[in-house]
């Protein structure tokens, strides 16, 4: 953690190390032109006081290639440092595919989380060090953010949508999770911890969560439970689009677009299913807005997901 | 009376000569159009919003409205914008009874337009068309659907609400400025014809917008049957 | 011009004489009527600015207790002062009154109310009623909004995110959007006066290239108060009627979109810190060349640097969306553009600096707030860079860094240019001379203090500390003591002017007409000046800022 001087957070990401780099050359270029306007300001403030004797010939009162360059150069210098910024900024939304999911439901004024074989934690996110992370969070009721700054990262929680952000934990250790979006009374305590373990520990810590069932585990069972397998399972008899394999595939919507479905799309058609209709069905599902909660929807997501997959590789 | 009066009054005492008050008040007026035509764009853009994301739901909603009543309310409104500029060439042919007629005559039709609109919102809340809890139109299929009505009403009321407010305080100065061209002389400090001018600059404006928000709210899925 | 200094034995004759006498050019416009009623129902453009400058120090010293009081509590690490919906409700309480009822009027609707007209030559703005009116229209509000923070406060921050602020907050939050939307209206009333003035009320001679670098920044800032404030007036509105009605506009759970409340709302409130800190700007071009003895570098630039700030500062609001959800792409354009809007204000701070170069320097104390604003404006500005920088805004967003760097510029930067201007133009609107001594001592305090509040908190943010916290790990306190013992600082700093300006209105010397031998139309008549401010409209034939430093 930080020790009592430190400006830098512990640095426990591949994010993190990028981004001090990145601060760094900022701090450089900004401290830079600041240092040079503080400077001229206190050598021109002392050489051109009323008092001293200077040659004080009357200079040029506008200068256009002076005016150019010192507008120029900058600029230039500065659009460096706005490009580095851009490209850290989308990888942290471009997670490989083997990237591990971590789900996240934040409501006032706490974090629970779930990992895909179904071990739950409320406050705290146990990951393994060296692995990619992928966070798919959503929110209960206000707006959160989820905010560690050892790994600077930091992303928004929103009701009615997942938000995703991924990173690399490169240091084992505990870290602190804040929740870094106003959110109420407890805005301020809404805070959690980050445990970063060996991938051993890790895989020793996931089984240890009891016998539960993994979250696609689950997700089958309520699958079944809130009636979905009446008319997406395999013996049905109503015309309804086969979910196999749908998670990442590109599905074709009734008014002519096409999309790729992923976790949101699939949130929107359980809530909303009249909102983006495939092609070729008839509107007739009903809407179960209201009647599943959010961990129920993650888990119903991750079943989908594993009907793409091979069940036991998925296994963890 | 009839006569002309050609005595003007002397410029306000910030101003240095009549025409530069003239100059000043065409300006502002223009001016404030412009930061009204920012209350109403948000408003717009969030049509635009809505229309995009929601086209069937806001052709069904737009069905909802009293195209009738609203079509005689453009009608009313042109009129009324005709009137204003006769009033604002009688100022200036110095004929002041005649513009102060016309004058009443713009007011009254405004009045007329806000007594119709009076109706057709009577008329939908009493259909359930009001945004909040209660809102419940006969037709309204699925969820996604009356979500998108919704906001098309929670728009249509937003929108002729404020339209309404502008049109009102346009009522109330045709109705001041009336009587200031009626009765007093321009000697004797009454309005002039920049005076009109300007009240017209603001009657055309709140008659435009209105142009625009009769084919957005009442001709949406009402093309082709 | 300048009437014969005095000393104090002849004061009581001074000013029975200046009673007495309509002098060359009438009656001061203080000594023409006394009455509360004569002050109420003013249409004069002096006594509105005055009666803007007593009302927004009211809420200055208001908002400022606010912010002592969150200092206090950040001293320790423990929430042990208030509870944490008071304090939820402070720091909102300190951010709607310092933002909408101290910063955006402050320099407009107190300095530039009393300066405009003088600076173009004019009698007085072109709709004096309409000024009278947006005074009242600024009461009214601020009303609304103290009625809304004692009837039991607002707690959802000055940004009212939604669906906290329409579904979850049980406070006073329709009451402070009314107020702020009352007040909304005040600022346009201004920005609307000040354009048509500044278009159609010149004095013959007086063309756009000639114009004093404080009308254009007023100018400018006028075009952004009536082109942003109804944006936040019908966001405002939104919000009240997803409220009041629960219609699902921002709240997911009615079927909105709570990103749709933050593109509205930051269109808005971006150009609006540009409404904060373009004037402060325009104070600083009167200030440097005044007490450098040269013309300021670069006019045209200068002018030009406005408009681009004004416009430019129209097109980046997403950047306070980076990490909210928004699309990368947008996030990548947002990024761009705030980088952009960087440019001219390096212009403008270069230009200052180079103003200095061969001149010949007196450090009063208005210079001393010039000097102080360039260099912590700098300071903010350069941080602004860090936040447009989309990766490191990942990390820095809603930490304590942000608070830094606004706090730099808003307070840095604009207070100090604002009392830089209430200085500077004190004997002209007053007729007094304040103390020197105590003027410069108090700015020199002030700038200590302010650093040691505000420069800690951007290694607080930087190691993580999140904003609008009221308890925090442990390992934050040392930075959060320096910088509530700045925050001490900085208020006794704040203090000071209150008792020597105030001191100066009985005692203080009578000021010259032209006591900093400076150019401008408003130094070309008596101090305080006549009701109608000129006898017959000056007529300009040179540009501004004609110093010499080699003049004696």
């Amino acid at each position: 953690m930080t020790d009592l001087f430190s400006v830098s957070p512990a640095s426990a990401a591949a994010s993190a190390s990028r981004l001090d780099s990145l601060a760094l050359c900022m701090l450089l270029l900004t401290g830079a032109v600041a240092l040079g306007v503080l400077v001229l300001l206190v050598v021109f403030s002392v050489r051109y006081r009323a008092a001293s004797h200077v040659d004080r010939t009357p200079s040029p009162s506008s200068n256009l290639t002076l005016e150019i360059s010192w507008t120029v150069i900058p600029l230039l210098l500065f659009l460096v440092l706005y490009v580095w910024g851009a490209i850290d900024y989308v990888s942290l939304y471009r997670a490989p595919p083997d990237a591990m999911p971590v789900f996240v439901v934040a409501k006032q004024w706490m974090w629970k989380a779930e990992h895909r074989n179904g071990r739950r934690e409320i406050n705290e996110v146990h990951l393994p060090v060296g692995r990619t992370v992928r966070m798919v969070m959503t929110s209960q009721d206000v707006i959160h953010s989820f905010f560690v700054p050892a790994f600077r990262i930091k992303q928004d929680v929103l009701p009615g949508r997942y938000t995703s952000i991924a990173f690399t934990p490169d240091k084992e250790g505990v870290y602190h999770l804040f929740c870094a979006e106003f959110c109420g009374t407890d805005h301020a305590v809404m805070e959690g911890r980050v445990v970063v373990m060996k991938p051993a520990d890790f895989a020793g810590w996931l089984a240890e969560g009891g016998h539960v069932p993994g979250m696609a585990a689950r997700g089958h069972d309520l699958f079944r439970q809130y009636g979905c397998s009446g008319c997406h399972g395999a013996g049905s008899s109503v015309h309804a689009p086969d979910l196999t394999g749908l998670l990442g595939r590109r599905v074709h919507l009734a008014d002519g677009r096409a999309v790729t479905a992923d976790e949101p799309y699939v949130r929107d058609s359980i809530l909303v299913p009249a909102k983006d209709v495939v092609a070729g069905y008839a509107p007739i599902m009903p809407s179960f807005a209201g009647q599943i909660p959010e961990e129920d929807l993650l888990a119903i997501i991750e079943y989908i997901r594993e009907t793409g997959h091979d069940q036991s590789a998925e296994r963890r | 009376m009839n006569g002309t009066d050609t005595v003007k009054a002397p410029p306000a005492p910030q101003f240095a000569t009549r025409e530069q008050q003239a100059q000043a008040g065409s300006f502002g007026m223009w001016v404030f159009i412009a930061s009204e035509l920012l209350f109403f764009g948000p408003l717009l853009f969030g049509y635009l919003y809505v229309r995009t994301h929601f086209p069937d739901a806001v052709a069904q909603a737009s069905r909802h409205t009293e195209y009738v009543l609203g079509t005689v309310n453009t009608a009313i409104l042109l009129t009324s914008s005709y009137a204003m500029a006769l009033a604002g060439a009688a100022m200036r042919a110095s004929r002041r009874r005649r513009a102060a007629w016309l004058l009443l005559a713009t007011a009254l039709l405004g009045l007329a337009f806000m007594a119709i609109k009076g109706w057709e919102w009577h008329t939908e809340f009493t259909e359930h068309l009001f945004p909040g809890v209660g809102f419940r139109p006969d037709d309204a299929k699925d969820a996604w659907t009356l979500h998108g009505m919704e906001l098309f009403f929670l728009l249509y009321f937003a929108l002729t609400g404020l339209h309404a407010l502008h049109l009102t305080v346009g009522v109330a100065a045709t109705l001041t400025i009336a009587n200031g061209v009626r009765r007093q002389p321009e000697s004797a400090g009454g309005p002039g014809e920049e005076a009109v001018e300007l009240v017209g600059l603001y009657w055309h404006f709140v008659d435009l917008v209105w142009v625009f928000l009769y084919p957005l709210l009442y001709l949406v899925g009402r093309a082709g049957g | 011009m300048t009437s014969p200094q005095n000393d104090a034995s002849l004061v009581d004759e001074e000013e029975h004489a200046l009673r007495q006498q309509a002098g060359p050019m009438g009656r001061s416009y203080l000594a023409g009527a006394f009455s509360l009623r004569s002050w109420l129902t003013t249409r004069d453009h002096k006594r509105i600015a005055v009666l803007y400058g007593v009302s927004i120090t009211l809420f200055f010293f208001l908002g400022g207790i606010a912010a002592a009081l969150i200092r206090l509590e950040l001293a320790t690490p423990q929430g042990d002062l208030v509870s944490s919906d008071t304090y939820n409700k402070l720091f909102t309480a300190h951010g709607i009154i310092m933002v909408w009822l101290f910063l955006i009027p402050s320099i407009p609707s107190v300095l530039g109310n009393f300066l405009m007209p003088m600076m173009i030559g004019a009698r007085d703005l072109a709709f004096p009623r309409l000024n009278l009116a947006s005074w009242y229209l600024y009461l009214a509000g601020g009303a609304i909004i103290l009625w809304a923070l004692l009837a039991g406060g607002v707690d959802t921050g000055w940004t009212f995110y939604t669906p906290f602020s329409t579904m979850f907050s049980n406070s006073h939050v329709v009451a402070a959007l009314l107020g702020v939307l009352v007040t909304g209206f005040s600022s346009i009333l201004t920005g609307l006066n000040f354009i048509v003035t500044t278009h159609t009320m010149r004095a013959p001679g007086l063309g756009w290239f000639r114009l004093p670098l404080f009308v254009w920044a007023n100018y400018a800032t006028s075009v952004i108060l009536v082109l942003a404030t109804p944006v936040l007036a019908m966001t405002l509105v939104l919000v009240g009627i997803e409220r009041l009605f629960q219609v699902g506009i921002f709240d997911p759970a009615l079927g909105g979109d709570p990103l749709l409340f933050q593109h509205l709302f930051w269109f808005y409130s971006h150009p609006a810190v540009y409404i904060m800190v373009l004037p402060a700007m325009g104070v600083a071009s009167e200030i440097i060349p005044c007490f450098a003895r040269k013309p300021v570098f670069g006019y045209k630039f200068m002018a030009y640097a406005i408009l681009g700030i004004a416009v430019i500062g129209f097109l980046v609001w997403g950047h306070h969306m980076f990490v909210s959800g928004q699309s990368v792409y947008a996030g990548m354009v947002f990024s761009l553009l705030s980088f952009m809007v960087a440019i001219p204000s390096a212009i403008k701070v270069f230009n200052w600096t180079a103003t200095l170069y061969k001149g010949r320097i007196t450090f009063s104390a208005p210079m001393l707030y010039a000097l102080g604003f360039v260099g912590l404006f700098t300071v903010g500005g350069l941080t602004g860079l860090f936040l447009a920088a989309l990766a490191l805004d990942v990390h820095l967003s809603d930490t304590y860094f942000v608070v830094a760097h606004f706090h730099y510029i808003m307070v840095g930067g604009s207070v100090m240019a604002y009392l830089g201007g209430i200085h500077f133009w004190w004997p002209k609107v007053t007729g007094r001379m304040y103390s020197e001594a105590w003027g410069r001592l108090a700015a020199l305090v002030i700038f200590a203090g302010f650093n040691l509040t505000f420069f800690p908190q951007y290694l607080l943010g930087y190691a993580g500390m999140p904003r609008r916290y009221h308890s925090y790990p442990p390992e934050f306190q040392t930075l959060h003591v320096l910088s509530s013992a700045g925050a001490v600082t900085l208020a006794i700093g704040y203090l000071m002017p209150l008792g020597y300006l105030a001191w100066s209105l009985w005692f203080g010397k009578r000021a010259p007409a032209n006591p900093w031998d400076a150019t401008g139309l408003e130094w070309q008549t008596a101090s305080p000046p006549p009701e109608h401010n000129f006898d017959h409209p000056p007529t300009v034939v040179r540009g501004p800022y004609a110093y010499t430093p080699d003049a004696p």
